[in-house]
């Protein structure tokens, strides 16, 4: 390619988010119709990866290298391989569908709200972009910068302890992941490439040293049960395009790197700490649903069943086999799509009623008939029901699981049935029984609602029924990451059973 | 009958700018004298004449003039365009803080020009006397500096603390610099370096008393814990200018001559000043970044925070290796711009009755001037080290380079006091973002055109070499390693 592409995708957003500042700050519709305009381009610039993907190999591809700092032999290095392309369709639309949500909740300060979504969106499509790991943590933290301003300026009443939180949290892991860099750096032979770090081994101490440093960095953001505290409070205090942010994209990231720096670099740790890991996961599966049945807020209740979800995203990738990898992978873009939904859709509500309390709501099927069906797709889907893009996923997982150890699948399918009671519950409570008082006479969803939340459900449908459409690109890229993991196939290498 | 002096001009061109300087600093004093209605010119030509002088370092030749005590090598230069970078946006600053706290004009200019002499000095020093020299210049200005604005009580106390404490430095360094001389028997940096070896002179006790008062004459200098109680009662009682020039220029010489005395004069003792730099670097850090946190004025917690960036900017200095000074160079480079952004904004915010100092005049920045919290918010961020801003490339150079020596412990504190150091820049970034304004009245933060290029230059310098760290680490590894 010819066309710096993966660069491109980064910048865009990122200049074009920059030149927003130049509009006078009143002409608040010209802005955001800028925004909009940005991200669509985006959107369509992201679609070129995926066309000319070429899914027979695990290599790198759309490759860009360049000298960046050489004294320490650092470089501008980017690339997508089957594990990452999809991630890049995801971010475009969830920005994009992000800006769409925002349209008339944001009132104040409104060139900067669309600037750092425009920013973040640069910073998380070049996370994924990375393969140099200097690069990487650069995209990893500039993130912070401006979701730290999203959720704190633009948030719900508590925002500053949440975003507070959230920052100090993140930024704590990071540093430790930072000492753990510099660490590989050092007995890695001066280089941050991230294919060159990984065919290179390293003894056992060292790994595991390195693994709980990187560790610290990716499980905050998964976030992994014991360290998900944040999460709630973010998700619940974040405006809605915070929120789905988040959920759709940012919390990937944390599953994501330990898929491209913690298994390839650290085969032999990663195999020694899967066990610890299995377990965290299947904590995070029945904690994270249990405390959901006992949640009052609407918006603290899908956060925790982030934590259930990504749950079962962890116990998928620790499986380290292909089943499970493919599983959690294709989950981390169910979850982004279905819990983003969720978000979205809960921002709608909550502009008409500035409430998130569950009691407030009931009766909302009789009101906002539209909306009712849009919300029960997205619980189904949320729920894992087959033909639906989250049953593919969970039942990968679980056939992962139970091919590695088979009591953690029997445990994680328990929190399939919590997810079920929490999700219908929830959906009960809210759009069946009587109608409240706070909910009588609400608007149904206009055109720009309906247009937001329509390409989720188009995706929860296609993932549900053609999953190969997805799956696809991982295969290679996943069966190269289990050899990887497992020094040439000592392990179990199993075709995906969805393979045609 | 008298001789008359014969000069030879040829031998002074090493020095070419720092006698351009000294005139400059005399022109002003005479043109603030007999043109006090010209007195406007006189932060544009402090610029120009710092702009001649950058221009001259930048192009001068390696030499060693005048028997080896002074020295134009790259060293100097880098620490030569840091403190004349610091002069050039403090000038650019002061037209505008001029205005608002009415202190008097051309000695201001001209004061800094001369300290700024003893800097250049201080970097391109090769021998304990013109090190001397240089810093007691440098120090004798600033001190008349700082007690400027004499109706201000704040200030006059400032001044003379600093004064008194300064002095009491000096006489330590001193100190230690005499037990060198009657150990060795020369001043000259590099020739110490040698003796040590051929007189065996590595584990004498007298040459580690010495080692200890230089440490502690330099850390008073650079604001090394402990001895650095004075910085905080100094910054926040000197005017701000004043403070924004101090914390980022002086602290640059007085790196400039600790790492030459240490690493040129001294690395037979390295394995004394290492592990003591280690500790008293985490000891800086601390005291910096937790006190930092407990402030209520703006002012008085950037003085922190340059105490903890003094311990950061240790870091590549103990790790006592080429790489390490060249991170420290680097770094003290990026400090340059994120500080004096920092204090810029501060100066801002001043308003005419000493007021508006306090965290709580933050409040609601963003709505009253967004682009000047916008930019606040870059400089923050920038100092706090996350990327992808100056601050974060800085810091990493700094970490990698202890990491590499073996202080794999004090970079993992290192580490933890910068996630400390988030919670008070953030505050900040809270107060303007997520607060509404004091006063419903505050109308927006008006900038003059010299505080505009300052602004401007201190963002491009976080912005740029944020982005593009690599030819300027390279410059200064390039310089140390040949």
């Amino acid at each position: 390619m010819s066309i710096p592409l993966l660069s491109t995708l980064i910048f865009f957003p990122v200049l074009g988010g920059l030149s927003l500042l130049a509009v006078d700050r009143q002409q608040t519709g010209t802005i955001r119709l800028m925004a909009l305009f940005i991200a669509l381009i985006e959107f369509a610039l992201s679609l070129p990866v995926l066309l000319f993907f070429d899914k027979t190999t695990h290599l790198m591809q759309f490759v860009e290298h360049h000298r960046w700092i050489p004294a320490l032999n650092i470089n501008y290095s980017l690339g997508v391989d089957g594990i990452s392309v999809l991630f890049l369709l995801l971010t475009t639309l969830i920005i994009l569908l992000s800006i769409l949500v925002s349209w008339e909740a944001i009132k104040d300060k409104v060139p900067e709200f669309f600037v750092s979504l425009l920013l973040l969106e640069g910073a998380m499509i070049g996370v994924f972009c990375a393969t140099d790991f200097f690069l990487f943590y650069i995209f990893w933290e500039a993130m912070l910068i401006p979701m730290f301003l999203i959720i704190g300026v633009w948030g719900g009443p508590n925002r500053i302890y949440a975003t507070l939180k959230f920052f100090l949290y993140t930024l704590i892991g990071s540093l430790l992941m930072l000492v753990g860099i510099i660490l590989l750096y050092l007995n890695g032979g001066h280089t941050f490439d991230i294919l060159r770090l990984a065919g290179q081994s390293y003894p056992l101490k060292l790994q595991l040293i390195l693994f709980w440093a990187f560790f610290a960095a990716f499980a905050v953001k998964v976030p992994m049960w014991p360290v998900h505290t944040w999460l709630p409070d973010a998700h619940t205090e974040a405006p809605a395009a915070g929120s789905v942010i988040l959920a759709g994209v940012l919390i990937k990231m944390g599953a994501y790197g330990f898929l491209r720096f913690s298994m390839p670099i650290l085969p032999q740790a990663t195999q020694a700490m899967m066990v610890p890991m299995l377990v965290l996961s299947v904590i995070a599966i029945v904690y994270g649903a249990i405390v959901c049945l006992v949640q009052t807020d609407l918006k603290r209740l899908v956060a925790y069943s982030s934590v259930s979800h990504m749950g079962f995203v962890t116990l998928g990738l620790f499986a380290l086999n292909q089943r499970g990898l493919e599983g959690g992978i294709l989950q981390m873009i169910n979850h982004g799509v279905v819990t983003g939904a969720l978000f979205l859709a809960i921002g709608m509500v909550y502009e008409r009623t500035h409430t998130r309390e569950i009691v407030h709501y009931g009766g909302l099927a009789t009101t906002m008939p539209v909306f009712a069906g849009f919300f029960l797709l997205f619980t189904l889907a949320a729920v894992g029901l087959p033909g639906t893009n989250g049953f593919i996923g969970e039942f990968l997982i679980l056939l992962g699981g139970f091919e590695r150890l088979p009591w953690t699948a029997v445990v994680a399918a328990s929190g399939l049935i919590l997810g079920a009671w929490y999700m219908l519950w929830l959906y009960q409570r809210i759009f069946f029984n009587g109608v409240n008082e706070r909910v009588q006479g609400l608007a149904e969803l206009n055109l720009r609602e309906i247009l937001t939340l329509t390409p989720m459900v188009l995706l929860i449908f296609w993932i549900g029924l053609y999953p190969n459409a997805m799956l696809s690109f991982l295969h290679v890229s996943v069966a190269h990451l289990v050899e990887q993991v497992h020094g040439g196939g000592l392990g179990p290498m199993v075709g995906s059973v969805l393979q045609p | 009958m008298i001789e008359p002096v014969a000069v030879n001009w040829a031998a002074m061109e090493p020095v070419l700018p720092e006698l351009l300087l000294i005139g400059v600093g005399v022109l002003l004093i005479g043109l603030d004298l007999f043109l006090p209605r010209q007195r406007q010119l006189l932060p544009w030509l402090t610029v120009v004449g710092c702009l001649a002088a950058l221009a001259m370092v930048l192009g001068s030749r390696p030499v060693s003039a005048f028997g080896g005590m002074f020295f134009t090598d790259g060293y100097a230069t880098v620490f030569k365009a840091i403190c004349l970078g610091g002069a050039i946006l403090t000038a650019l600053m002061s037209e505008s803080y001029r205005t608002v706290a009415g202190m008097r004009q051309g000695e201001h200019y001209s004061l800094m020009l001369f300290s700024l002499v003893g800097m250049l000095i201080m970097a391109s020093a090769g021998d304990l006397i013109t090190l001397y020299l240089g810093l007691e210049l440098m120090a004798l200005p600033i001190y008349a500096m700082v007690g400027l604005h004499k109706t201000d009580r704040r200030t006059s106390e400032a001044a003379a603390k600093y004064f008194l404490l300064g002095g009491f430095a000096s006489a330590l360094l001193l100190f230690g610099m005499s037990l060198v001389y009657g150990l060795t028997g020369t001043t000259d940096i590099a020739r110490i370096g040698e003796l040590i070896d051929t007189l065996h002179l590595a584990t004498n006790p007298a040459l580690l008393a010495a080692l200890a008062l230089l440490i502690a004459g330099f850390g008073f200098k650079v604001a090394m814990a402990p001895f650095h109680l004075w910085t905080a009662d100094v910054y926040e009682g000197a005017p701000t200018i004043v403070t924004s020039f101090m914390s980022v220029a002086a602290k640059a010489a007085g790196f400039a001559v600790f790492g030459r005395v240490l690493l040129q004069g001294l690395p037979q003792l390295y394995d004394h000043w290492g592990p003591v730099l280690a500790v008293l670097a985490v000891l800086t850090m601390a005291v910096g970044n937790i006190t930092a946190l407990c402030q209520k004025s703006l002012k008085r917690m950037l003085a922190y925070s340059a105490i903890a960036h003094a311990g950061y900017a240790l870091l590549g200095l103990l790790a006592g290796s080429a790489e390490g000074m060249a991170a420290t160079m680097t770094y003290l480079f990026i400090y340059l711009f994120m500080n004096t952004g920092a204090f810029a904004v501060l100066m801002l915010l001043t308003r005419a009755d000493g007021g508006g100092e306090g965290l709580d005049d933050c409040r609601g920045l963003a709505t009253r001037s967004p682009m000047v919290a916008a930019l606040m918010l870059v400089y923050l961020f920038s100092l706090t080290g996350i990327p992808p801003t100056a601050g974060f490339v800085g810091k990493f150079f700094l970490l990698k380079a202890a990491f590499t020596a073996g202080y794999t412990t004090t970079v993992v504190l290192a580490v933890i006091f910068s996630a400390i150091s988030a919670y008070f820049y953030l505050r900040v970034v809270r107060y303007m973002y997520m607060s509404e304004p004091q006063q419903a009245d505050a109308g927006p933060l008006c900038c003059s055109p010299g505080m505009l290029a300052a602004l401007t230059l201190c963002l491009l310098g976080v912005v740029g070499l944020g982005l593009f760290p690599g030819p300027l680490l390279g410059w200064t590894t390039w310089i140390l390693q040949g």
